[in-house]
């Protein structure tokens, strides 16, 4: 990989943090309508799968997969915007967070009931199979979705249908407040693949590197006519399920296990050690992102909300 | 011009669609070869081939999500539910996720859902439910109920052209037991218009689906006893023709509605609202109902009979707000 390569994945890493950071700022100071749902500690999985893609090819993300929004090229400005509610959001205030999409962009945004990705974006893979198009549609899910109907319902269609759809679980230790093992029975999410006639993927997703190849691999696949694959990240949720959450039921131990293992400290060591970047290039990067994402927040902040009345119209076309 | 059953003119409609638009395909179960539960996909696949006809798993709701995917594509996937009962399974993704699209984000979702509606059939609970007030309170689709073999060709077609979420409810009785003449050629019937069935001057029955032709053979009735009954049929349910509604009521003064349907939350309680918000100083009487008992379908003939709104019915309500 080139080094120009893995500074853009460094600077897609460190965006998706420190936009994170500076969304949590401005939840404290009350500017955030409704619930905030950060992906601190998840980045490498949105970052490293979503740079596999290529045009044409559409993303389904969850509710954390901000970093794959960005780097399929969605303005920050457009998900602050949702965060406040502001007229100017891409939903014009009719719906908050990431649930957004932009068919122009290959982004079906996710709505609230967990599982629905799945068939939605079967049927994109499938759609681009039957026009011959050499795409590929990624979708998120985690542990807590996967305990849905519609995951099964969405899977075993892909897989009957062979469909190019690549399918990334992120195992991030809890749904809400409930742990993977009160979940499921099975001890890894991968064991599930066999169902569906797919192989057994389980790799560290807070590798990025591990998450690019991995998924780069089975979007190859899948544009080559072989089907749908899915890939199953081990990570951890290290902020509550939402802001207002403060994660009491997670043991402390646990959360400093895997603060050890933070994908982007992990990803500044590996810059080092191949002398892509040293400590002072890497400040240098994070001071330009927070300085951009600065300018951004402030501009949306002076952004108006929607008339009330705008809450009419647009139901039919 | 060929008299064609209800059932033929759905499979015509949906053929030449398929045939005029590459970008119309099909899902569902055991549509391909056998040709669907009913046959209204008979010998498509052979003609359209698989990557039209797209025969999937037991899934309601995996293949309406999927139907939901293929929009975003371009195509205009037509769903069959093997029986609309089914439907329920799909609820999610048709309320939550295809009906909020385009006020969401402004997405266009134009599928078709469709499948055998109704009972009569001795079908049961889960095989005979009219399912159309489950969606009618969900702004984003559009309800579409056809009672003649023309409006179910018109409005498939209407409906496969539409640009959001259409719900096309077939009434399984109706299959195969009304044979009409339906005009050849590219035409179809317009979403959200009722049609008058029968002029009438002493009161009006605003009716539906198979009940429509309940309501035909009880003004005929009727009229031997010099009573002349209106009938407006819906063909719509989202959004409803409130002109035709208010039409009716202005012409014959005296209205009820009639439907299959169960009674609680059944339409007739939102057209009957409808009339006394907008033309309660029109009315001669009070808005009766005629509708089915609030029970699920039952199966055995005699109480499937009891179940359903019957001409008798229909003939005795009338005459009582004549006399009103």
């Amino acid at each position: 990989m080139t080094n120009e390569r893995l500074l853009e994945i460094y600077r897609f890493l460190l965006l998706n943090r420190l936009f994170d950071e500076r969304l949590q700022k401005l939840y404290r100071q009350g500017k955030v309508v409704g619930g905030l749902y950060a992906s601190t500690g998840q980045e490498a999985i949105s970052v490293g799968s979503a740079l596999t893609l290529q045009p044409g090819d559409f993303i389904g993300p969850m509710i954390r997969n901000v970093g794959s929004l960005l780097v399929r090229g969605v303005d920050p400005k457009d998900v602050i915007r949702q965060y406040m509610a502001r007229a100017t959001s891409p939903t014009g205030g009719r719906d908050g967070n990431l649930h957004f999409g932009d068919i122009t962009k290959g982004i079906i945004g996710p709505i609230s009931m967990l599982g629905s990705q799945i068939p939605v974006l079967a049927g994109v893979a499938l759609g681009m199979k039957l026009r011959g198009r050499p795409n590929v549609a990624l979708v998120y899910t985690g542990d807590g979705g996967m305990s849905m109907g519609d995951f099964h319902e969405g899977m075993n269609f892909a897989a009957v249908m062979k469909a190019p759809l690549v399918v990334i679980l992120e195992n991030n230790g809890y749904a809400y407040s409930t742990p993977t093992t009160r979940q499921m029975t099975v001890s890894s999410l991968a064991d599930r693949a066999p169902a569906y006639g797919l192989e057994r993927i389980t790799i560290d997703g807070n590798d990025v590197l591990q998450v690019y190849d991995t998924v780069g691999a089975a979007v190859a696949k899948a544009r080559a006519g072989g089907g749908p694959s899915m890939i199953e990240c081990m990570t951890f949720r290290m902020r509550g399920h939402a802001e207002h959450d403060d994660m009491a039921y997670v043991p402390k131990e646990e959360l400093e296990q895997w603060r050890a293992k933070d994908p982007i400290l992990r990803f500044e060591c590996v810059l080092v050690e191949r002398a892509v970047a040293d400590a002072a290039e890497c400040d240098r990067i994070k001071e330009s992102i927070r300085h951009q994402l600065e300018a951004d927040f402030d501009s949306v902040d002076t952004e108006p909300f929607p008339d009330g009345s705008s809450c009419l119209g647009g139901v039919y076309a | 011009m060929p008299e064609i059953t209800y059932l033929e003119a759905i499979r015509q409609g949906i053929w030449e669609e398929l045939d005029r638009d590459s970008n119309v395909v099909m899902l569902g179960e055991d549509i391909g070869g056998y040709g669907g539960a009913f046959r209204v996909s008979s010998g498509m696949i052979d003609h359209f081939g698989t990557g039209r006809i797209i025969e999937t798993p037991i899934c309601e709701s995996g293949f309406t999500g999927a139907a939901i995917g293929l929009s975003f594509m371009g195509y205009r996937p037509i769903v069959e539910m093997q029986f609309i009962d089914f439907i329920s399974c799909a609820f999610s993704m048709i309320t939550n996720f295809a009906a909020k699209l385009r006020y969401r984000w402004g997405a266009s979702v134009p599928i078709v859902v469709r499948g055998p509606s109704g009972a009569g059939v001795r079908g049961g609970p889960f095989h005979s439910q009219s399912v159309e007030m489950f969606f009618a309170h969900t702004p984003g689709l559009k309800i579409v109920v056809p009672a003649t073999a023309a409006d179910a060709k018109g409005l498939i077609k209407a409906s496969i052209r539409d640009p959001d979420p259409v719900i096309y409810l077939e009434h399984k009785y109706l299959y195969r037991r009304i044979k009409e003449n339906v005009p050849p050629g590219d035409w179809t019937v317009p979403i959200g218009k009722a049609a008058v069935r029968r002029t009438g001057r002493d009161l009006s029955v605003i009716t539906y689906g198979a009940m429509v032709h309940v309501a035909l053979e009880a003004a005929g009735l009727l009229e031997k006893e010099d009573i002349s009954m209106e009938v407006l049929d819906l063909r719509t349910l989202l959004p409803l023709d409130r002109e035709s509604i208010l039409a009716t009521v202005r012409h014959t003064n005296k209205v009820f509605v009639l439907h299959e349907d169960t009674r609680t939350c059944g339409i007739a309680g939102e057209i009957a609202a409808i009339i006394n918000e907008e033309a309660f100083e029109d009315l001669d009487g009070p808005v009766l109902r005629v509708t089915a008992p609030d029970t699920p379908v039952p199966y055995s003939p005699p109480l499937e009979e009891f179940f359903l709104p019957k001409v008798s019915d229909v003939v005795a309500v009338a005459r009582k707000l004549v006399a009103y």
